[in-house]
């Protein structure tokens, strides 16, 4: 196997159990491999944040092992290991006291890049996700709207150019058109920059369009793993009514 | 007006006493300030401790300021007669809004906020400067403001221990049962008050309403 395309992350048996034994997530084994979207699918309380928060060692396994570019987590310094893999939450998170420019800026600024050097990628990547620079460097998250501020996020989570990225629902809070603009942007982005994608969604409309392939998560447990034609063949119950849900709300949309 | 008669009869006395409370109000708020915000910041850390340490710091304000002030008289090194004790007092008394503000001004920040940090690889030193003291700040200030005016007052008080400040006159009057003398002591002990309150409250609202006032010049 070619180096660039061995697995960046990789899950081996792993388990997370919370502080009374509980397990979240049980026995996960999975790879994802460079360049790929990978969808984790599954209802709320499935394991799939859980299993996200795994891989940027917000969470440490219980049991098994999850490596990510060859060295597991418990080995990688928690900083160093963030700074290279791009993060955004639904709720987003940016810094309400830092502008855009800031809130994109702060990665490269833990990275010690200097003041011209950030301004020029900052400024570089509110293009890249349609955010015009003179118009809005100078504003603060709160007077944006819902759709800019996922497009902030997503810009934070690119500035270091990290090669991996994890988003966690990031369009759940958006209207329908914005988020159907968002994930077509998102797609042509990875299509550009080629990044290796984890990205976390209950909306199974939504896997389908964006996924190379599909990680169907429940209770904990993974359920199914494969391309999202495979899925939509799959004779497993959960992919079944995952399926059904689809059909219930109207039509496939292109892909 | 005997009051004004008063202030220009005696007032290198008053300027003196006023003074001496400067003295004490802001040397024990600055101490409890010192003290009090790293205080609530490792609370933050070790949330375990806040039950016990908050819960000192209430039973030190349930504590009748003139009943401290006598408790501390006989204790050695911080203890005796004089502006020492007061200082010690009063630094007890102005702990608890400093420490509960900044503790609870941090925990109140948005999770997402703190989560977002941490994901960015953000050191637990990078996410207290750059994220969580900012975002606090107009907390902790308000914290500060109660310190500072329940101080004012409680210095008063300190001039039964020979502490000196504007207490001195309020003694003095009640003893004399001459009003004119409470007021000389009262009445600048209450515009400290005041001003302290209106200033730090000013300060406490351009960092809390700083970001929406910005936002509104933008858009007009």
């Amino acid at each position: 196997m070619n180096i660039s395309e061995a697995p960046t992350v990789q899950f081996q048996d792993v388990t997370f159990r919370v502080a009374n034994g509980r397990p979240i997530v049980s026995r996960l084994n999975f790879e994802v491999n460079r360049g790929e979207i990978l969808v984790l699918l599954g209802r709320s309380g499935s394991g799939k944040t859980t299993t996200l928060k795994l891989i940027n060692r917000l969470l440490i396994p219980s049991d098994g092992t999850v490596t990510v570019d060859g060295t597991p987590t418990t080995e990688w310094e928690p900083t160093r290991l963030r700074r290279r893999i791009g993060y955004v939450i639904q709720e987003i998170g940016l810094l309400p006291h830092f502008t855009v420019e800031r809130n994109v800026g702060i990665v490269p600024a833990l990275e010690g890049w200097d003041e011209p050097r950030r301004r020029r990628r900052t400024r570089e990547l509110m293009d890249l996700v349609g955010l015009d620079p003179f118009t809005f460097a100078d504003r603060y998250p709160s007077e944006l709207s819902g759709g800019q501020r996922q497009r902030v996020g997503v810009a934070r989570a690119l500035a270091a150019d990290p090669p991996l990225l994890l988003l966690d629902e990031p369009f759940g809070a958006l209207d329908p058109l914005t988020r159907v603009e968002m994930q077509e942007e998102l797609k042509n982005l990875q299509a550009r920059l080629r990044k290796t994608m984890v990205f976390v969604t209950h909306d199974v409309r939504e896997g389908l369009f964006l996924a190379s392939r599909i990680a169907l998560f429940q209770q904990g447990t993974l359920e199914f793993t494969g391309t999202p034609a495979e899925f939509l063949n799959t004779d497993s119950p959960e992919a079944q009514a995952f399926i059904r849900a689809l059909g219930d709300t109207g039509g496939e949309r292109n892909r | 007006m005997r009051l004004l008669d008063f202030f220009v009869n005696n007032s290198s006395e008053v300027l003196t006493l006023t003074a001496e409370h400067l003295f004490l109000v802001g040397l024990s708020t600055g101490i409890a300030i010192f003290v009090g915000v790293p205080l609530g910041i490792l609370l933050t850390r070790r949330p375990r401790l806040s039950t016990p340490v908050l819960g000192l710091a209430n039973v030190f304000q349930t504590i009748p300021s003139l009943a401290l002030f006598g408790f501390l008289i006989p204790i050695p090194v911080i203890g005796g007669v004089g502006a020492r004790t007061a200082i010690v007092a009063l630094v007890l008394y102005s702990l608890l809004p400093v420490i509960r503000n900044t503790y609870a001004g941090i925990l109140g920040i948005d999770p997402a906020v703190r989560e977002a940090g941490r994901g960015m690889g953000m050191t637990d030193r990078q996410l207290l400067t750059m994220v969580e003291i900012p975002l606090a700040f107009g907390v902790i200030l308000a914290g500060i403001r109660v310190a500072t005016v329940i101080s004012v007052g409680v210095a008063t008080i300190a001039a039964a221990i020979g502490a000196g400040g504007l207490g001195v006159f309020i003694f003095r009057g009640v003893a004399m049962v001459n009003n004119t003398l409470i007021l000389a002591g009262a009445l600048p002990a209450a515009v400290m008050a005041l001003a302290a309150d209106f200033l730090l409250g000013r300060l406490e609202r351009r960092f809390a309403h700083g970001r929406a006032r910005l936002a509104e010049l933008r858009t007009a």
